[in-house]
């Protein structure tokens, strides 16, 4: 792949020598330290948890308990809570931000119309979650509001929509709805680079044999590109994990466990915004880090898996 | 294979309407799911314009918040855009050097080894990490040990934020310059430390700024990785060792107020953040664009 013989073509002259390799040193030396940077992170998060480690164990993911007058720290609420934010952003943005890649790759729309539109969902991403979460306190909750009505009047004997929503305030539904709408760039912009990347042949064989553009999307263009999309959507997954802000502002932030999607919640980034400038206590700031620790190695996970399903793709 | 004569000679007929119908549903499906995906956008843009404007003053950006209930007096926040100013600028000269010299490891140096694909991977994980962590990581290594929110704890947490970033856009950008250019600097007896300087870093500097100044409109807009490490105030910048306010942390602080002029100021601190996320993201674009 490299061709080694470039490195060996240069001239060094004795009164040089001693500059340049320092200046390779020095060059090392900053990408050893980038490397050192995540140890550094793990190190000292883990480090700074480990007292609330000692104190509650593995026990501390299913404990209910988050009491900081009485010390007793239970991480169940938050675990819940953002994997069910996560599971409903995914639910809502993967149709729409395939859609969104299939539009603005494909030729439905005239190239005036694509390029603008696929210009604007990549503006979504620019946009700080600190100012997504504004419009959603003011705009998306009540937005929202009648819809989470809706939601409970008909499908109340589900324990998941099982507690009449809270008007204005948001909850889990709400904070779902818009990691929806923030990861649905990453998702679409991704999905539309694997798609534009296919080979044409693929597409013409299969017009050639009759199919139409639909027939060969589903079952020639989507198949192939399928690995793909699927490490888009599992950055998007990572995203909506660790997204802070806007969930903060939107999901009301109650420590009670809560089966019910329109109920008050929690997640983790979302506790940790909330507590983690008022925590005083050694063990109250170790349940904290404890948490930081669990959505760490959660997000680390997540994203070596998408970087895992990107490099099978780039092998084939 | 028996084809049936009939239904092959059968080609002026137009598809089966079953097949029609399916593809003209499809196409209105994506094209309504991809008008409702860009529906947030405009809602977003119309609210902060319309919110935001009417208390969009000079005063908004040279004097300090009025205190919270007084109703009539002069309010602004010109020490949280000091503030992010500086944090990002701090966080800036911190993540450039380390970010510019790992991706010149990257692509000049160790191209197609093992080490360089470690450190790319490690990279490319760090680039995932939540902000959120990134705080807490910067309040266990600044705040715990000096005991004292500061900007110096808010600017190395964005600094952490930005330096995959500036990393795999400038690497990116490297890997551009052609090789020829590289071999004839070689050839024409440049040592290692003058090519990269004079002829590939001097070439990809455009590609460079690019990714250093979308790096910035990032860092200028999280929020996450300041609000337990440069916390904030409502005074001017005093030292890097005391709490800093910035636009981002006024924006959430305000809806917690609970005060209608803090709501109205909060929409105007995001028509003034976003305002210049949005310059520095068309100039990072605009620079890539005028490449010679």
């Amino acid at each position: 792949m490299h061709d080694s013989s470039e490195l060996k073509s240069y001239i060094t002259t004795p009164d040089r020598i001693g500059f340049n390799q320092s200046f390779t040193g020095l060059v090392k030396g900053f990408a050893v330290f980038t490397v050192l940077l995540l140890f550094w992170m793990v190190w000292i998060i883990l480090s700074a948890a480990f007292p609330a480690i000692q104190a509650f164990g593995l026990g501390f993911f299913l404990s209910q308990t988050w009491d900081v007058n009485a010390l007793v720290f239970g991480a169940l609420p938050y675990i819940y809570g953002t994997f069910a934010t996560s599971l409903i952003a995914l639910i809502i943005g993967v149709p729409v931000a395939i859609a969104v890649a299939l539009v603005t790759s494909e030729t439905f729309l005239p190239n005036w119309v694509r390029s603008p539109l696929a210009a604007m969902v990549e503006i979504v991403a620019a946009i700080p979650s600190v100012i997504i979460g504004l419009w959603g306190f003011f705009i998306l909750i009540p937005f929202l509001d009648p819809v989470q009505l809706w939601m409970f009047k008909t499908l109340s004997w589900m324990p998941l929509f099982g507690t009449e929503p809270i008007g204005g305030q948001g909850g889990i539904f709400v904070a779902g709805v818009i990691l929806a709408i923030m990861i649905l760039p990453t998702i679409a912009t991704i999905s539309r680079d694997v798609l534009t990347a296919l080979p044409a042949d693929l597409r013409s064989a299969s017009r050639a044999l009759g199919a139409t553009h639909w027939e060969t999307l589903f079952r020639v263009v989507l198949p192939t590109a399928a690995p793909g999309i699927l490490g888009a959507i599992t950055l998007g997954l990572g995203r909506a994990m660790g997204e802070t802000m806007a969930v903060t502002m939107v999901i009301g932030n109650s420590p009670q466990f809560t089966v019910s999607l329109l109920n008050l919640g929690a997640t983790i980034p979302s506790i940790l915004a909330n507590q983690f400038a008022e925590a005083l206590d050694a063990l109250h700031i170790g349940a904290l880090m404890y948490l930081a620790l669990a959505l760490f190695g959660l997000t680390l996970l997540v994203n070596i898996a998408a970087v895992m399903i990107v490099k099978t793709l780039e092998q084939r | 294979m028996q084809i049936n004569s009939e239904e092959r000679l059968d080609l002026e007929t137009s598809l089966p309407v079953k097949r029609q119908i399916f593809s003209y549903g499809m196409t209105a499906i994506v094209i309504i799911l991809t008008a409702l995906a860009i529906l947030p956008l405009f809602s977003i843009l119309f609210s902060i314009l319309q919110q935001g404007l009417p208390q969009l003053s000079w005063q908004t950006f040279t004097s300090l918040p009025a205190p919270t209930g007084m109703v009539g007096e002069v309010d602004g926040f010109g020490n949280a855009i000091v503030g992010t100013a500086i944090m990002v600028g701090i966080a800036t000269l911190m993540s450039v050097p380390i970010g510019v010299l790992t991706a010149i490891f990257l692509a000049e140096f160790s191209q197609g080894s093992v080490i360089a694909n470690f450190v790319r991977f490690v990279v490319t994980i760090l680039s995932g990490v939540p902000s959120i962590v990134v705080g807490v990581f910067a309040y266990g290594v600044i705040v715990i040990s000096t005991k004292e929110f500061s900007a110096l704890a808010g600017s190395f947490a964005l600094a952490v934020v930005m330096l995959p970033i500036v990393v795999l856009s400038t690497e990116s950008a490297l890997l551009l310059v052609p090789k020829a250019q590289k071999l004839a600097s070689a050839g024409l007896g440049a040592t290692r430390l003058q090519t990269t300087v004079k002829v590939v870093l001097a070439s990809a500097l455009p590609g460079i700024m690019t990714g250093i100044l979308l790096a910035i409109a990032r860092a200028a807009g999280e929020t996450a990785p300041l609000i337990f490490t440069a916390l904030f105030s409502d005074n001017w910048f005093d030292t890097l060792l005391s709490p800093t306010s910035s636009l981002s942390v006024l924006i959430y602080n305000y809806i917690s107020s609970g005060f209608v002029e803090k709501y109205n100021m909060a929409w105007t601190a995001a028509l003034v953040l976003l305002g210049l996320i949005m310059i520095l993201n068309i100039s990072a674009r605009l620079l890539t664009r005028k490449k010679p």
